[in-house]
């Protein structure tokens, strides 16, 4: 956990006035979270980040690790326990990939043995043969190559907190989306505290378990994305996250959230029973499942009408399922590319939690929910009241 | 073309002699120059302030014609007895190359790209683990570079350090003057040149092989 106590940076400007960079900022960000710092440039987020490893020196204000006050730790020592991740990945081009990885572990003074393995380890997180690469320079590799070895020297002494700097700026936005989501999933198996700066919102919705906007120097708003993109505090954040802000959302609602509480019907079950049901509802379609919930298809009201015995001989298999973790995203495009209107839920182990809908979206979306945040305010009553 | 018959009688024991006092006389310089020059350059890098008063003092020194900082030598070493020989000359040649050395140094580890240096520091590294496993290595180059100008620029320059007393090729040239021999004169400078061509040569030799293996293309 790290937390950030009224952190607050001022420099005399060359003309003698005094300005306030950062100003009294204070948030807290918990073990194994992902927090983004948002903003356009100039809005003090880089200043704040390195206020916390030191690279500039505070004014006044403090910088907790597991609620230990660093302001009195030798800097050095401070550093070699946080990663550092810049975007214009600063590898030391007179060094090998291997040195490069290990330069901090063989600062701490690791045995040969012990730094080899941990790069054959790292190497092999990133998808890169390490009997392939370890031995080449940095300018042998692609930038995305490069910016993965930036990451792992970050991570090779095995930093509690990693801390980056536009770490995905310069790389190609094809190698970018990939180098994101393997750094997400390294992120999660690891479990790092990391701060990221950044001034693209569509990375921050991706990466981000919680995103810290600032704007002139303050904190402005520090929430989940979801809530961020639902609940702009003010005019800034809200052209900040941009008009699309309801779509942007749609990479983070996950299939289960906007489920409805569809029902569901035994294969054994009447026809008639089915036919009321779907009346009672007023839906076109039933999800069947057996005694243990687990969804086998669905049947059609068009083909129930004027039928007798049990729904089993109308079953019918999904064309298109939705896992639960599944965001809306791909779910829309999914269902598009069926031409459904309709996709079940199912969990890991095809238990049936509910539909999404075109109208279950719909209503996720605008119902003021979000996820993140329990107080539930819709954006129309709470422009009204 | 009768002073390529000069060749014929020259004295090669003497020739032979004479070239290795010069090029002692001009290592020495250098190398001190190198172990002065580039402490300089770092001390300028940690201490801004000082990169502009040293970079003047060295290229005001340079900017002294040759022959009048041989010269102003003389006095000076005269209050403790070493007024002719090689002392002067090696300290006259060892503050020409201070410019190139220092200057080099300086620019090199300057130009280390920011985000070099910010990575390193970022991680954990002090400015002289720095300096020992990235900066240096990188400037090596640039500062084998000011070392060749160096050498190639005194091994010229220290012909006149016969004037004073201190030996080398410049004995060629001088005696050949004195007697009007046109021939020595001419095979004396012809071997100077040829002394700064190979020295320039296995410098770059030199360069090539300390440049970082990850710098080379």
């Amino acid at each position: 956990m790290i937390e950030l106590d009224k952190l607050t940076k001022r420099f005399k400007q060359k003309d003698g006035k005094d300005v306030t960079a950062v100003d009294a900022v204070s948030l807290t960000v918990n073990e194994g979270e992902i927090c983004v710092f948002l903003g356009p440039s100039g809005c003090g987020k880089s200043t704040t980040l390195k206020m916390i490893n030191r690279l500039i020196q505070p004014t006044s204000g403090r910088v907790l690790i597991n609620g230990e006050d660093t302001t009195g730790l030798d800097e050095v020592a401070l550093r070699r326990n946080i990663g550092y991740v810049i975007q214009q990945i600063g590898l030391f081009p007179n060094m090998t990939v291997e040195e490069n990885i290990t330069v901090v572990p063989k600062l701490l003074g690791w045995d040969k043995k012990r730094c080899h393995e941990r790069a054959m380890e790292l190497m092999n997180m990133v998808q890169l043969d390490p009997r392939q690469y370890l031995k080449r320079y940095p300018r042998e590799l692609s930038g995305g190559q490069q910016q993965r070895i930036g990451v792992i020297r970050a991570l090779a002494a095995d930093a509690p907190l990693l801390l980056m700097d536009e770490p995905f700026g310069a790389v190609d936005p094809i190698n970018r989306d990939a180098i994101q989501n393997e750094f997400f999933q390294m992120q999660r198996a690891l479990n790092k505290t990391v701060i990221m700066v950044s001034h693209d919102i569509d990375e921050a919705i991706k990466l981000g378990d919680r995103i810290a906007v600032f704007r002139a120097g303050k904190l402005v708003q520090f929430d989940h994305p979801d809530t961020l993109l639902a609940h702009p505090k003010d005019e800034f954040i809200a052209s900040f996250v941009g008009q699309d802000a309801t779509l942007k959302r749609l990479l983070l609602i996950r299939a289960e959230d906007a489920a409805d509480d569809a029902p569901s019907i035994r294969p054994e079950t009447p026809v008639a029973d089915a036919l009321g049901l779907l009346e009672e509802h007023d839906r076109r379609h039933l999800v069947v499942t057996d005694a243990a919930n687990k969804a086998l298809g669905y049947v059609r009201r068009r083909e129930l009408r004027g039928q007798s015995g049990v729904v089993r001989a109308f079953l019918q298999p999904f064309a298109a399922t939705a896992a639960f973790d599944e965001h809306l995203r791909i779910l829309l495009s999914r269902m598009y590319q069926f031409n459904r209107a309709w996709l079940p839920v199912l969990s890991a182990d095809n238990d049936f939690l509910g539909e999404v809908t075109q109208e279950s979206i719909a209503d996720y979306l605008s119902s003021g929910r979000s996820r993140g945040k329990t107080s539930i305010v819709s954006p129309a009553e709470g422009a009204a009241g | 073309m009768d002073w390529l018959s000069t060749f014929s009688y020259m004295d090669w024991g003497q020739v032979g002699a004479l070239t290795l006092q010069h090029v002692a006389l001009v290592g020495v310089a250098v190398g001190l120059a190198i172990l002065v020059g580039v402490p300089l350059g770092v001390a300028m890098t940690r201490f801004p302030w000082l990169s502009g008063p040293l970079q003047g003092a060295a290229t005001v020194v340079l900017t002294i014609p040759s022959i009048a900082l041989f010269g102003l030598m003389l006095p000076l070493y005269s209050k403790i007895g070493h007024g002719l020989g090689p002392l002067p000359a090696v300290t006259a040649a060892f503050l020409y190359s201070l410019l190139p050395i220092l200057r080099n140094t300086y620019l090199a580890l300057t130009n280390v790209e920011p985000g070099i240096r910010e990575a390193g520091k970022g991680i954990g590294m002090t400015f002289w683990q720095r300096l020992r496993m990235v900066d240096i290595p990188l400037a090596v180059p640039v500062i084998l570079a000011g070392v060749r100008t160096a050498v190639v620029m005194n091994i010229g320059v220290m012909t006149i350090a016969a004037v004073i007393g201190a030996g080398g090729l410049g004995v060629l040239i001088l005696t050949a003057i004195s007697r009007s021999d046109m021939g020595q004169l001419i095979v004396g400078a012809i071997i100077v040149s040829i002394l700064a061509i190979i020295a320039d040569l296995l410098l770059q030799w030199l360069q090539r092989t300390l440049t970082p293996k990850g710098l080379r293309s």
